[in-house]
């Protein structure tokens, strides 16, 4: 079967899912043409809330993508050889995870239509420029890897050279896609909210357990055996990960509350407290090692990330006005259209690495581990 | 119908609509451009055949001067300064109705100046 | 040595470039809150500046859009600033034009930039691509943002001026139109008991430049660093 019939045809199941991604993906397309021709008043932002829905799942799902260094690194640099069922699946995860959150700044713009500004008129002072540049030479870096190590997969031959040099650069170029998306944040003196150096650390912890947990979901969703120690690590990424996030969080609250600044304490609403205490749950969950804490690590960090984050930073205002942010049926019908090419992504790519990986385990079996670039170990493979 | 005759059918389909342009126009000439020229002004701020072909650059270049560096003022050909302004300079002799928007359908172009700048002679 | 003319002209228009450029001006306003305060009603600089400059009335006040307009003092400077004197007095607010301005360091197209000349914090409502980051930046919530159409909440529209499309971001220009023509900022025109002082803030002679040496003055957020060139005086 070609691979793309493989992507194509499944069980019933399987089309009913697709169906239903379709269905979304249609939809949203329709309400986002409405909000191109009437503007974004159809959404819940306001002058007050200048961002909400559309900017935090940008945020948080830059952090997706920018957690496939959690596998990559470990398996190339310090031949963690357990992480060779699902490097490649990490990579596909975060080329459509960049997709995801560059769909997601095209809908929030008031004028799509006008992007290429951003780089005929380059803005050196500006983040949002260097974002930009950071997010989609990484979307190529992926790319061009993961194309590579799936054709090697198809082909049974061990992936060119090159991809080396990539796979290398692709390793601090995702520390610092996040970095620079927590620099858009932090660097703003008219939000105190944000402004706190543990901005990039705690996206950095917060990315690197939202990946791997979203990791182990999707292996398991798909069936797929990535193998005991493999799963045993991406938990432990996972909850240490989860654990510095909590932490940080938590001495952002001290700073807040001890220092006792009117101001700053305000932007604590019921909100912010919620979605904290489900992260602690998540947290604990983790640490007690239950079935359920990938599902409720993502899910925390969706919702603290992805939801709280932005308009928290917005309310109150500069004049003290509580203005509510509450997401429109067009808003959220969008955010879940591009859900769900994210899924249609994720669905179609991990269909094809795996298929490759099991014909490629019929034929070869015993020295899986010679598919991927050679890594650097003075260990004998 | 075979696959033979249903190919051929489409393809000959397919081609007759892409080529309908040409042959249509050679058919005969297309509906006359009915422009509404200014009345008793015969030059424009620049030569006419220029302003056919690049106006849009034009107006662009305009756009640069007075919003990015201040300017304001330039030089007509014959002579006069002039105020670089869509609205003060072009729409004091040009309609926008009865000439803007004319060679704009007929061409099927849809410049975005409208939203913002204003047409003098129907403020809303 | 020779030089040829062409060179030695060359050499004068760029010395004179570097060295015979007028000096900046600094625009800056001084607003007297006691003489804004004898009228405590008064909305005339927001009016006379909205419909100069085609700005909507829109009635939803989540997506209103306004240049210039009233706070309490407490929302102006900080809830802890006000005493029992000016505690619920209405401050008007626009566009500070900073020194250093945040929205014109985050906009990623130039779509906003301080300019040289004067010091006004410009805005190209061609080149915004309604990101609205800039809004973000604005340490005090002078932008304005077009979340839809504006001209349906139009009234009426002035044709000296154009009104913009939904999905820019727009905010005082400290009528950088009138100032070419050596007038006034409209506000400033119209405000009757004159509270509000416009003018060349580096200019040692100017009205305004003496009212800010002869009295005590205060920003909003100054410790913040944005440096803020609309003063109050009280």
């Amino acid at each position: 079967m070609t691979i793309l019939a493989k992507a194509i045809r499944g069980s019933p199941a399987y089309r009913w899912w697709m169906a239903a991604l379709a269905a979304a993906i249609v939809s949203g397309v329709v309400l986002w043409v409405r909000q191109w021709n009437q503007g974004l008043v159809l959404t819940g932002m306001s002058r007050d809330v200048a961002w909400g829905l559309y900017v935090g799942q940008f945020t948080f799902f830059v952090g997706v993508a920018a957690s496939a260094v959690t596998v990559v690194l470990p398996y190339y640099l310090h031949a963690w050889k357990a992480f060779h069922r699902v490097v490649i699946l990490g990579e596909l995860l975060a080329i459509a995870s960049i997709v995801v959150s560059l769909l997601f700044i095209v809908v929030d713009m008031g004028r799509p239509d006008r992007l290429l500004n951003v780089l005929l008129y380059p803005s050196p002072s500006s983040l949002m420029f260097w974002d930009m540049l950071a997010l989609t030479g990484y979307l190529a870096l992926n790319a061009m890897l993961a194309r590579a190590a799936l054709a090697a997969e198809i082909d049974g031959a061990p992936p060119a050279a090159w991809t080396r040099a990539i796979m290398l650069i692709s390793i601090p170029w995702a520390v610092s896609i996040h970095t620079v998306t927590a620099f858009l944040y932090a660097g703003l003196a008219g939000r105190p909210f944000w402004l706190t150096a543990v901005m990039a650390p705690r996206f950095l912890a917060s990315a690197f357990a939202a990946g791997p947990a979203l990791l182990i979901l999707l292996c398991r969703a798909f069936r797929y055996d990535a193998g005991e120690e493999a799963l045993r690590k991406l938990r432990l990424v996972m909850t240490c990960a989860m654990t510095a996030n909590v932490f940080l969080a938590l001495m952002e609250v001290f700073t807040v509350f001890y220092s006792g600044i009117p101001e700053h304490a305000a932007h604590y609403s019921p909100w912010t407290w919620l979605s904290g205490g489900f992260a602690a749950v998540a947290l604990a969950m983790a640490l007690g090692r239950s079935r359920y804490a990938p599902a409720a690590v993502f899910a925390s960090l969706l919702i603290d990330k992805g939801v709280v984050l932005i308009p928290a930073g917005f309310i109150p205002s500069p004049a003290g006005a509580m203005t509510p942010y509450i997401p429109t049926a067009v808003e959220l019908g969008i955010v879940l259209a591009i859900w769900s090419v994210g899924a249609l992504l994720v669905t179609v790519l991990f269909r094809i690495a795996i298929a490759a990986r099991e014909a490629e385990a019929g034929g070869r079996a015993a020295r899986p581990e010679l598919t991927f670039p050679r890594r650097i170990t003075m260990d004998k493979v | 119908m075979s696959e033979r005759a249903i190919i051929a059918a489409s393809l000959a389909l397919f081609l007759a609509g892409a080529s309908f342009p040409f042959w249509r126009n050679a058919a005969g000439p297309p509906r006359p451009l009915d422009l509404r020229l200014p009345q008793g002004h015969r030059e424009c701020v620049a030569p006419i055949a220029y302003m056919r072909t690049s106006h849009g650059d034009l107006l662009e270049d305009w756009r640069d001067r007075v919003v990015r560096s201040g300017q304001h003022v330039f030089t007509a050909p014959d002579g006069s300064v002039r105020e670089m302004s869509l609205v003060r300079t072009c729409l004091d002799c040009h309609e926008k109705a009865g000439f803007c928007d004319r060679c704009h359908q007929y061409v099927a172009v849809a410049p975005d100046c409208w939203s913002c700048h204003v047409d003098p002679r129907s403020p809303r | 040595m020779k030089i040829t003319r062409k060179a030695f002209l060359a050499l004068l228009a760029a010395a004179t470039r570097a060295f015979g450029r007028p000096r900046p001006r600094r625009m800056a306003m001084a607003i007297d809150l006691a003489k804004c305060w004898k009228d405590r009603g008064c909305t005339r600089c927001a009016q006379a500046c909205h419909a100069a400059h085609n700005v909507p009335r829109i009635p939803d006040p989540r997506r209103e859009i306004k240049w210039i307009w009233k706070e309490r003092f407490e929302n102006a400077f900080g809830e802890e600033s006000a005493g029992p004197a000016v505690a619920g007095a209405p401050v008007p607010l626009l566009c500070n034009h900073c020194e250093h301005p945040p929205c014109v360091k985050v906009c990623p197209t130039g779509a906003t930039w301080k300019r040289e000349s004067d010091g006004l914090v410009m805005m190209d409502e061609h080149r915004c691509i309604g990101c609205r980051y800039c809004m973000a930046a604005c340490p005090y919530g002078s932008r304005s943002f077009n979340w839809s159409d504006p001209r349906p909440f139009l009234r009426a529209i002035d044709p000296a001026y154009p009104t913009r499309a939904r999905g820019v971001v727009e905010k005082c220009t400290f009528c950088s139109e009138r100032l070419a023509r050596g007038a006034q900022p409209a506000c400033v025109e119209v405000c009757p008991p004159k509270a509000m002082v416009f003018g060349d803030a580096a200019d040692p002679s100017s009205a305004v430049a003496q009212l800010l040496r002869a009295r005590y003055s205060f920003r909003r957020k100054p410790g913040l660093g944005a440096g803020p060139n609309v003063f109050y005086l009280l």
